[in-house]
């Protein structure tokens, strides 16, 4: 499949500004700046944005505890999203949430989410008001190795299956829940295969290779928009870091995590890009300024911006 | 006595019991090679191995459904639920399963079962990963429910809780798990249903449960500088209740003040402020006050979470009300 140019330098965008983000996040985290969980999607990068690139502003997105990628891949604002890992009143949820729920309905961001597994049924509801209200729109729904474990894994896909409902299930896995390895929480090695208990495409693919998981995509996005149903797509990655920061990471070989480094999906892209004559050193180097330059200006928003005030504790808890 | 963090006890209390009973298994995520997301169940796996140490899928329905039928054919299943807020997914198999299995089944099961999990706010886990959920939990017949504040208290109650032959909800508090604490070698137990006074007072009780027992008493101490004396009293076990302690210390006070950390609407405190209002509301020299979280879900910014979770301020200004 040829993808253009314009597309393929975005999605390339894309991936530098999920990696340099989180970067800073693990920074900020380490200086004490960020509290809380924070779980990091470096080495994840072209799943998110390999999806993302498919999806129109009006689709939607199910996210999970790892979420920043999912949102920026999505087009989530970097200012607001780092006030909010920051706790500040002027993130995406005026710091109540924090990086496990950071949301933005406008988008179709439907909120990364704290609980694992509890995406895909979200899913499925997002993906029938779609239907149900005649629009062509569509949903994918991120979730972990870990979470395909989880029954809402097969609440959610079955009942996306029966009533051909517009899914993306795009499980992304790094071979890890938390530090139990996939050889030991499931007998599968292709979580794609479970598609079949369902009767719906089910493909696994790279997912360190952008243009491999952007192709899947679009197919499965072409099928849910054409009111033919659901798909799972299963994209193989690693991430570099830990569960979440601070991890001790006593679970994982060195030996397996350099290879999968070796496999970094950055890398291989720029590479390819560069051998396609889509991107030159140049052109890489002006990129790179630019996101950093957001990323420092989103810092900046952050640092600046004031904490909630204690009377905004109880706002919220219902609609008025 | 020698000195164990609230996570050092729990974990000895594992080890000693496992060695006693080999009927005995712990499950649950992340509990084996990594010890426990806490470090509860360290080096458990280097003792006792895989087949008694077992890391499972993240599929809490199944940890505690396992558990139930593991128990109801002769094991001892210890089971760990990494998060309170986790109970959702798995809520069916803890209270239609495991609570009323020896009831409707007319006393033919034993379900000697074990849940801990971790409650409580304060490390910026957000809404889903802070709440303390005790109450619901105190509303199922056929379970027991416990709540430790000290290490102490963890190795003994989490010592009776195995022993128990019924469904016990065993919540430790994140913010405890540093706490260090005067624990005994050998294993101990402590009886449910039986709670502690943790200082001795004669002008108002406070009953306080988990991390809010050591800021009552931090409240205790500051009361005594402007000559109230205050009893705090711990119940350590929720179900079942020791009405009759808190009914005691409220005779000799005649002012109660109760404290959670759990969102005040139909709390435990709800539960206590009922029995005391049914059985010696005529002890009573003010109206009952209870200090808790506002009606809100746990919010991730410490600039609000600090505003929910009760401190010893609120509980000093709630005291000063009653004693009038
Ligand atoms: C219901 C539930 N159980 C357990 C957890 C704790 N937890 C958070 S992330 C995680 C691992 C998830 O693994 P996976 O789905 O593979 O996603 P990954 O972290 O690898 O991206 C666990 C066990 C949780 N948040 N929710
Ligand atoms: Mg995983």
């Amino acid at each position: 499949m040829a993808v253009e140019k314009e597309k393929l330098i975005e999605m390339y965008t894309k991936m530098l500004t999920i990696r340099r983000f989180e970067q800073r996040v693990a920074e900020h985290f380490a200086a004490g700046k960020i509290p809380g969980f924070v779980h990091l999607y470096i080495g994840e990068e072209a799943v998110a944005v390999g999806t993302c690139a498919n999806l129109r502003p009006d689709d939607y997105i199910t996210s999970t505890h790892r979420g920043h990628g999912h949102l920026i891949a999505k087009g989530g604002d970097l200012k607001r999203m780092m006030a909010e890992l920051f706790g500040k009143r002027t993130g995406y949820c005026k710091g109540k949430g924090g990086s496990m729920h950071i949301a933005d309905v406008e988008l179709g961001i439907l909120g990364a989410n704290g609980i694992v597994g509890g995406g895909p049924p979200i899913a499925a509801g997002a993906a029938l008001s779609a239907q149900y209200r005649g629009t062509d729109q569509v949903v994918a729904c991120f979730f972990g190795d870990g979470a395909a474990n989880q029954g809402t894994f097969h609440e959610g896909l079955n009942m996306a299956s029966i009533w051909k409902l517009p899914v993306i299930f795009v499980c992304e896995n790094n071979h890890y829940g938390i530090s139990l390895s996939q050889l030991k929480h499931m007998n599968v090695a292709d979580i794609a295969d479970r598609a079949k208990a369902y009767d719906i495409p089910g493909v696994a693919v790279d997912g360190n290779d952008v243009i491999a998981v952007y192709e899947a995509a679009h197919e499965a996005v072409r099928r849910a928009r054409a009111g033919e149903g659901s798909s799972l797509i299963e994209c193989k990655t690693y991430r570099h870091r830990g569960h979440f920061e601070g991890d001790p990471q006593v679970y994982r070989p060195p030996e397996e995590a350099e290879a999968w480094l070796k496999k970094d999906p950055l890398p291989r892209f720029e590479a390819k890009l560069m051998e396609m004559g889509v991107l030159t050193g140049e052109k890489a180097k002006q990129i790179e300024q630019g996101i950093v330059a957001k990323i420092d200006e989103a810092v900046r928003f952050a640092e600046e911006s004031p904490f909630p005030a204690p009377e905004e504790l109880g706002d919220d808890v219902y609609t008025a | 006595m020698r000195k164990l963090t609230y996570a050092a006890a729990l974990n000895e209390a594992l080890k000693q019991e496992m060695r006693r009973d080999p009927a005995i298994y712990v499950a649950g995520e992340d509990v084996a090679k990594y010890g426990g997301i806490f470090g509860v169940t360290a080096g458990l796996l280097e003792e006792f191995g895989e087949k008694r140490v077992k890391d499972t899928p993240i599929t809490e329905s199944a940890i505690i459904g396992s558990a139930v039928g593991a128990a109801a054919t002769g094991l001892r299943p210890v089971v760990e639920l990494m998060f309170i807020d986790f109970i959702g997914v798995a809520l069916d198999q803890l209270f239609n399963q495991a609570a009323k299995m020896k009831y409707m089944f007319g006393g033919k099961a034993k379900l000697p079962i074990v849940v801990r999990t971790t409650c409580g706010a304060g490390m910026g886990a957000a809404a889903q990963h802070s709440q303390s959920l005790e109450a619901w939990f105190m509303h199922i017949p056929g379970l027991k429910v416990v709540m430790p504040s000290t290490p102490y208290d963890a190795k003994g109650l989490l010592v009776t809780a195995i022993r128990e032959d019924n469904p016990v909800f065993f919540i430790e508090n994140k913010m405890l798990y540093g706490l260090e604490g005067g624990v005994p070698e050998e294993p101990y137990t402590i009886p449910f249903g039986q709670a502690d006074v943790k200082r001795e007072g004669s002008d108002v009780t406070i009953v306080a449960t988990a991390a809010m027992v050591h800021k009552a008493l931090a409240a205790a101490a500051e009361l005594a500088k402007e000559g109230i004396s205050a009893e705090v009293l711990d119940p350590r076990t929720l179900t079942p209740l020791d009405e009759e302690s808190i009914i005691n210390s409220v005779k000799k006070t005649h002012r109660l003040v109760i404290v959670q950390e759990a969102v005040k609407r139909a709390g435990a405190g709800a539960e206590i402020a009922a029995v005391v209002a049914e059985r010696a509301l005529e002890q009573l020299d003010a109206p009952i006050a209870r200090v808790a979280a506002p009606f809100t879900p746990v919010p991730f910014s410490p600039a609000l979470e600090k505003a929910f979770i009760p401190t010893e301020e609120r509980i000093i200004a709630a005291v000063k009300e009653v004693v009038g």
